[in-house]
């Protein structure tokens, strides 16, 4: 070019064209690579630069302490304890299948598991994807040591420092309490767990899931960089130090909460003494002033220990058994709850007029009712004689509140309505996942679930009584004797021990209908207050302060006047008691036992319901261990008082 | 060609008017020797952490093989390259021989070996085959320049680069194998092989390809293996399979993307810290790319376009048949080694396993590609010689 003598050079005109065609081709491709390079790094290069960080950077969560939960004193019920957790990173899992069973074979040698063992919960539907899944909790210093000298020899393998709950009381309370356990897939995307880390650990049932967002905190992230064989490397880590979960203090007095356990266990025992299966029960204490839970339980009951690592199958097995140990009974066991119930028909009927308090009624053990002339009896067929209200509820004769509801029936739901306005057939909103709502039956229910019924069984032919619950003749009408059985707490009545106890609270509370609450306050690690929790009354009913008294009256000759139905077990009793046995009846099966009381104090008023399935009469298993539950409350000496009442 | 007569003692006297000129294209030197630069500032900010305590390792060794390449060069420019003509057969045999030798190595180690372990360094065959194979070849068409439009020259011609692309591709090195392909069809086409001739040989090529890819599998006849499939294939859809050959090529893509105008320099993470395979050697221009930004890649492209420009333009002045055809050659190699490794960096091409000329870190390419710098260098000088000497006699 530059030098002259090139220009002399002979070029064939054929050459030319070719020299020109590879020049050209060159030309071409050169301009698609810089068209190229033009679009990957000037036109997506700010998405290339996310994606380069994405690649090198790693956050590893650091779990925060839990926050623990004490009772109304401050004595924990449930605190945190740090453990160890051997876990693996499902990313790093070898490929094949023949890897991974070498991986969990060599690993259960270790740390004392059977291979299928781990393959089971490496398979479990709840482990979130590219979260690591924990295998064993607590593995022994010896495997810890062994898989952190061998960490080359189990990539996949980590092992972590975990916080996991402690219970110190082992099964006590542990359905109001739950579980906590790791975040599902499916809980990831409520916004209850909105932030939640997708291996992060949360409340699973109780007031662990109630208050979880207050206890569970908030993790910390270590961000590390890593190379492309996820190694760390370069710059050091940033670390952002966990913030530790508030502490809940439960309204729940633990020494009456063990006590309730006790003396639940010890009704059972007298049930069983008098030939009865009394093989479960709940129990609630509340406060009627302010609705706070003073004590709860269930049994059977299981220890949430089971959940600090991962299920056992046998222990899979005992929680899903038919003694049903995870089942709060005392706000989700559906329950006829007998005469307990009958307070509630004695203010319809003072209410609404169907009878007043002195109003003269001859109890003659029997009665017959309607065109087909059925039969409805006292138990054991007994003859209470001359009875006004307040003796009708003293005696708990069944034939007067038979025949009230017999006189309501045709004016209406009237019972029906006062059993609402008292908490019935609605969720009571306790701080507890799940409650139970209940049923008020009346005309109209039945001839919705009737007809609900008959759609249900129709869809399913054969296999329909299995699956659509079935209750009963499924062309059955409202009847007068359906609201008679419902005004003696029977027939198709399902109600809670909650809101049993929620119901007398609010009678013996002026109307004040209050909303139960666990919860009392959140406190922060310090126990400084961070939020107070005080819900308001649900509503207030109103009714004659008179007829108040009136079942006052007779809800505590009831329990300590001579001919009460529990007089032999508070009649003796050196405070002032206000209580109802109830009986009620499940057909075939042993009869379920009820009992509800209130006390009154000034400082420390206490309504407890207490029922024991299959208990045999309330009098006999469930108001000696109320009893024993009112004398731990106000510092009695405690006497397992066994009743031999034997009416409703 | 005769030079003999010359008389030596008048030279001088032609030379002296023009004594600024230099004994090789300055522009193609300037080209090279500005690649290596690049190349060893590449080399030296990113391989620093790749052998624990050597961090300079690469650098050095990259610098000793451009040491050696220039000197090959340079040596090679003072020779008159047409007398390689004589020594054709020879360079065939070597070929076939080192390729063969190393195919049975290979079987010895159960593996893929490419290269023969000198006490040096590791010789890989395949590269150098490159540069024997252009001057066998650019031999055998000048042999048969007046046979060019018979169908047999073009045949044998393509026959004759085959053979060694289908040893190299069974080593397995694709990218190699086809580098002869390519070369072979380079040299056809700038000694004026018919038109007819090209598009027989690509519908040919084109059913060979599909025999290959698809009908040979289906009879039950793998002829390349599985991952030479699997890579070929990938580019065009990378993220179908991350884990494996879409891998690098994500990986390289975010390299390039990450690095944007000016490139990242220090916080170069995907190089340092491993995301990017073999960066030292194949994916070296994604390195640029993140390292230096669009400014170093273009800078680096426009490097190469000095280069292939300068090749072709001692193409066209090539004092005979012979120095054009090996021109063309060349021109070949190095179009398609840019072209595809650059392309396979960015995600337009397939992962063949090209080098980038003088850029990616590795002896035998540095140096099979100054040898073909070399060659270029002597066609340079023996056209200008030959030239001024016409001059000379034209103003006699």
């Amino acid at each position: 070019m530059m030098d002259p003598l090139d220009r002399h050079t002979p070029l064939s005109p054929q050459l030319a064209i070719r020299v020109a065609t590879i020049g050209g081709v060159a030309l071409i491709l050169f301009a698609i690579i810089l068209f190229r390079l033009w679009y990957l790094q000037v036109l997506s290069g700010p998405q290339y630069v996310q994606l380069a960080n994405v690649n090198r950077v790693r956050d590893i969560p650091i779990q925060a302490p839990r926050g623990d939960i004490v009772d109304r004193a401050g004595k924990p019920i449930v605190s945190s304890r740090q453990a160890v957790a051997v876990q693996i990173t499902q990313s790093q899992l070898p490929k094949t299948k023949a890897g991974r069973a070498d991986l969990y074979t060599r690993l259960g040698a270790v740390i004392g598991m059977k291979p299928s063992a781990i393959r089971t919960i490496m398979h479990s539907k709840v482990n979130v994807p590219y979260a690591n899944v924990t295998i064993k909790v607590d593995a022994g210093e010896a495997a810890l040591v062994t898989l952190k000298e061998n960490q080359d020899q189990f990539p996949s393998v980590a092992v972590t420092p975990v916080s996991v709950r402690a219970y110190p009381d082992r099964e006590l309370a542990a359905q109001v309490l739950g579980s906590v356990g790791s975040i599902s897939p499916g809980e990831l995307k409520l916004a209850r767990f909105k932030g939640v880390p997708n291996n992060g650990v949360v409340g699973q049932a109780g007031v662990e899931w109630q208050y979880d967002q207050f206890l569970r905190g908030t993790d910390g992230i270590q961000r590390v960089q890593v190379n492309s064989a996820g190694l760390p490397s370069g710059k050091p880590p940033h670390t952002t130090l966990p913030t530790a979960g508030h502490e809940l203090k439960l309204s729940l007095d633990l020494n009456l909460e063990k006590e309730g356990y006790k003396a639940l266990q010890a009704g059972m025992g007298l049930a069983q003494s008098n030939g009865t299966a009394g093989n479960a029960g709940a129990f609630v204490a509340l406060d009627p002033r302010n609705g706070q839970v003073l004590a709860m339980g269930s049994l059977p009951s299981y220890n949430p220990t089971v959940y600090t690592h991962p299920l056992t199958p046998a222990e899979q097995a005992q929680l899903v058994s038919a003694d049903a140990p995870l089942l709060n009974r005392a706000i989700d066991g559906a329950y006829p709850t007998g005469s307990t119930f009958k307070m509630i028909t004695a203010m319809t009927a003072l209410q609404d007029g169907l009878r007043s308090a002195d109003a003269p009624f001859v109890d003659t053990g029997c009665i017959k009712v309607g065109r087909t002339q059925q039969k409805f009896c006292n138990a054991r067929n007994e003859v209470l004689g001359s009875l006004n209200m307040t003796t009708a509820i003293q005696k708990s004769s069944d034939l007067y509140f038979f025949t009230l509801g017999e006189q309501a029936n045709p004016q209406g739901p009237l019972i029906q309505h006062w059993a609402r306005q008292f908490g019935f057939g609605a969720p009571t909103g306790i701080d507890l996942p799940g409650e139970y709502a209940g049923v008020i039956p009346d005309a109209s229910w039945l001839a919705r679930v009737e007809a609900q019924q008959v759609t249900c069984l129709k869809k399913y032919g054969k296999r329909g009584p299995s699956i659509c619950g079935y209750i009963s003749d499924p062309t059955r009408t409202w009847v007068t004797g359906n609201n008679m059985n419902f005004a003696v707490g029977q027939g198709d009545f399902l109600a809670t021990p909650l809101q049993l106890a929620v119901a007398y609270s609010a009678l013996f509370a002026d109307g004040r209908v209050p909303t139960p609450h666990l919860g009392l306050e959140i406190d922060d690690n310090v126990g400084r207050l961070i939020q107070k929790i005080d819900p308001p009354a649900q509503r207030t009913i109103k009714f004659d302060s008179a007829n108040q008294q009136v079942i006052e009256d007779g809800l505590h000759a009831a329990a300590q006047s001579p001919g009460g139905t529990s007089y032999d077990v508070f009649g003796n009793f050196p405070r002032t008691v206000y209580g109802k046995t109830g009986t009620a009846q499940h057909g075939a099966q042993d009869d379920q036992a009820w009992y509800v009381a209130y006390a009154p104090d000034p400082k420390r008023p206490i309504v407890i319901a207490l029922t024991i399935e299959k208990g045999g009469f309330g009098d006999q298993s469930a108001a000696p261990a109320v009893r024993l539950m009112l004398s731990q409350w106000f510092g009695i000496t405690k006497k397992l008082v066994a009743g031999s009442s034997k009416t409703l | 060609m005769n030079t003999t007569p010359i008389q030596a003692g008048e030279m001088p006297a032609i030379a002296s008017p023009r004594s600024l000129t230099l004994p090789f294209d300055p522009l193609l030197m300037v080209a090279a020797l500005g690649l290596a630069i690049c190349s060893l500032i590449t080399l030296n900010g990113a391989t620093r952490g790749l052998i624990h305590g050597q961090p300079h390792y690469y650098t050095e060794r990259q610098a000793i093989y451009f040491g050696v390449g220039l000197g090959l060069m340079v040596a090679l420019a003072r020779i008159d390259y047409s007398r390689l003509r004589e020594l054709k057969y020879g360079f065939y045999a070597i070929l076939i021989g080192t390729i063969l030798l190393v195919l049975v190595l290979g079987r010895a180690a159960r593996g893929s070996v490419r290269a023969i372990s000198l006490p040096f360094f590791s010789f890989q065959a395949s590269e150098l085959g490159k540069i024997l194979l252009i001057v066998f070849l650019a031999s055998v068409v000048v042999d048969r320049s007046r046979r060019l439009s018979q169908r047999e020259t073009t045949a044998r011609v393509m026959l004759l680069a085959m053979g060694p692309a289908m040893l190299v591709i069974a080593q397995p090195d694709l990218g190699s194998g086809m580098v002869y392909v390519v070369a072979a069809l380079a040299i056809l086409f700038v000694a004026g092989t018919s038109w007819k001739h090209f598009a027989g040989l690509i519908t040919l090529g084109i059913v060979a390809l599909a025999m290959i890819l698809l009908a040979a599998p289906a009879a039950g006849v793998n002829v390349l293996k599985p991952y030479q499939v699997d890579r070929l294939t990938a580019f065009l859809n990378p993220t179908s399979n991350p884990a494996k050959q879409g891998y690098q090529q994500i990986q390289s893509k975010i390299a390039i993307g990450s690095g944007q105008k000016t490139g990242r320099g220090n916080d170069a993470t995907q190089t340092k810290l491993n995301f990017l395979p073999e960066y030292q050697t194949d994916f070296v221009f994604a390195v640029v790319g993140e390292q230096y930004g669009f400014v170093g890649a273009a800078l680096v492209l426009s490097l190469y376009a000095l280069m292939i420009w300068r090749t072709l333009r001692i193409l066209t002045i090539a004092k005979n048949l012979f120095g054009a055809l090996i021109a063309g050659g060349i021109v070949a190699m190095l179009m398609f080694q840019v072209f595809v490794n650059v392309g396979m960096t960015v995600g337009i091409m397939p992962i063949t396993g090209v080098t980038l000329p003088l850029l990616s870190y590795g002896g035998s390419s540095v140096l099979t590609t100054f040898l073909a710098l070399g060659l270029l260098q002597s066609i340079y000088v023996q056209a200008r010689t030959s030239a001024a000497l016409k001059g000379r006699v034209l103003r006699f």
